[in-house]
């Protein structure tokens, strides 16, 4: 298997504005161009779209606007982790040998049908996500004791990374009093304790070891892969408290990477709502189990930014189908120390977590300079 | 509407249960997710069992479980505090689009 690395990435401003999926996924690709030196069309072999848009045969219609004309194009769709998917999928070609390099463009706009999964009849009338991310509140309150503050630190402290994040959907930050007197959804959700949707683009260029050093003097290694399907309803989820396909998919990163929870500098995860950072961390093995609360109140106090330093979901905004790649990118700039007044020092190694459909599917990378 | 969206439209809960190993198969299929036999249509007991639960305004919403197998979320109705693992009846059931069903809980019932 050959290494695999990124070379270069782009990104949209996250907005409402209205514009095309293909403008969209275009506007990202033109600063992958920009920031890879020596990087022509022709050395693209593979690219690949990460959407939930019903818009067909984007990999071909944004290979024709970028004058790509790569041996392999199509399209990775799984709801919320079709970004991180997506980067595996384009991996898996490279280091396979089937392709030196891949371009990974992902893309969503706010009325995105990824949103809902009408498939899940489980869910009876209670298909959008803040009613299984309450059932998981209520399941870890029960459990751990977690409570109303805890759960608005992690919306604080995500808001407050997202002000030194230029690309975040919010203009401004809120506080966590504004958070605790947020719009209730239900007793234990209330607005900002939620992502939200937004119109967004994400795109990374990958390369192999043998050819990534044409194109950038700083390559970033993806070291460690996991991913996991539990199943695709709500309700296959057995413990309320704790996402499975989450610890499942970071053992196998952890194994593949030798890399172990203490060793990592610099998380993205998956920040749906605010319960869902929580027990990531806890399910990713970097606070025990019950203790996600207490890591996150530290890192509010602290001013520690480690955990989602560009603001995670709720802090920069949701685009789906461009979360994955635009959380890669985070850990990507980090580990090349190019992250400006988010750098976290002498970060070495990064994690990133995705996942779908209330945790039934989660992907894990691992990221080393 | 197919079989099971017509059946809950008339306040009737079926579910696929495979004539091979008897696994009733939830969301409903046409074959057995654990062995690929055929299935049949059966109906589902009212006896549920309370997982989770969670309000919505005055509006109380939770996750149960039937026959050990089938879990599914529900509007709960009750006049007393709930409890994890009580049992609970169902209600009602209908489709709009969406499957919809009502729990209640028997005031008589004790939790498990
Ligand atoms: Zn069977």
């Amino acid at each position: 298997m050959k290494k695999v690395g990124i070379a270069s990435s782009g990104m949209t401003k996250f907005t409402k504005d209205d514009i095309s999926i293909e403008s969209l996924m275009v506007a990202s690709v033109k600063p992958i161009f920009d920031g890879a030196k020596n990087l022509t069309q022709k050395d693209i072999d593979v690219v690949l779209t990460s959407t939930n848009s019903n818009e067909k045969y984007l990999a071909n219609i944004v290979s024709e606007l970028s004058g790509i004309s790569p041996k392999t194009a199509h399209s990775v769709e799984s709801l919320c982790n079709s970004g991180t998917n997506c980067i595996v999928s384009a991996y898996a070609y490279i280091s396979s040998g089937l392709a030196d390099v891949a371009l990974v463009v992902g893309a969503e706009k706010n009325d995105s049908p990824g949103r809902v999964l009408n498939w899940d009849m489980s869910r009876g009338q209670y298909g959008h996500p803040i009613y299984w991310s309450s059932l998981f509140t209520s399941s870890h309150i029960r459990k751990y004791g977690t409570t109303m503050e805890d759960l608005a630190r992690v919306s604080a402290k995500n808001h407050r990374n997202a002000l030194n994040n230029p690309y975040s959907y919010f203009k401004h930050s809120y506080s966590f009093e504004e958070i605790m007197n947020s719009e209730t959804l239900t007793d234990n959700v209330r607005l900002l304790d939620c992502s939200m949707t937004c119109n967004g683009s994400a795109s990374i260029l990958l390369a192999s070891e043998d050819v990534i050093n044409k194109f950038t003097d700083k390559p970033i290694w993806i070291k460690g892969i996991g991913q996991k399907s539990i199943s695709a309803g709500f309700t296959k989820n057995n413990d309320l408290a704790s996402m499975r396909s989450t610890s499942l998919a970071s053992s196998d990163a952890y194994q593949l990477s030798h890399v172990s929870p203490s060793d990592i500098d610099v998380v993205e995860l998956h920040d749906a709502f605010s319960i869902c950072e929580i027990m990531a961390l806890e399910d990713l093995g970097l606070a025990e189990k019950g203790k996600g609360s207490i890591y996150v109140k530290n890192l509010y106090e602290t001013n520690d930014n480690r955990i989602n330093p560009r603001g995670g979901l709720i802090g920069a905004g949701h685009p789906l189908g461009a979360t994955g790649i635009a959380q890669t990118i985070e850990a990507y700039q980090q580990l090349q120390g190019l992250s400006g007044k988010r750098q976290i020092e002498r970060a070495k190694t990064a994690l990133v977590h995705n996942m779908s459909a209330a945790a039934t599917s989660s992907t894990v990378l691992i990221l080393q300079s | 509407m197919n079989r099971f969206e017509l059946e809950l439209k008339n306040n009737n809960f079926i579910c696929s249960e495979c004539l091979r190993c008897k696994k009733l198969v939830w969301p409903p299929s046409d074959y057995c997710d654990k062995c690929f036999g055929n299935v049949t249509w059966r109906q589902i007991s009212k006896i549920a069992i309370l997982l989770e639960y969670s309000y919505k305004g005055n509006e109380c919403f939770g996750i149960v479980e039937l026959e050990g197998q089938i879990r599914v979320i529900g509007a709960i109705q009750s006049s007393s505090k709930l409890q994890i693992g009580q049992q609970l009846i169902l209600k009602k059931c209908d489709y709009d689009g969406k499957a919809k069903f009502v729990f209640e809980l028997q005031e008589d019932t004790k939790s498990i």
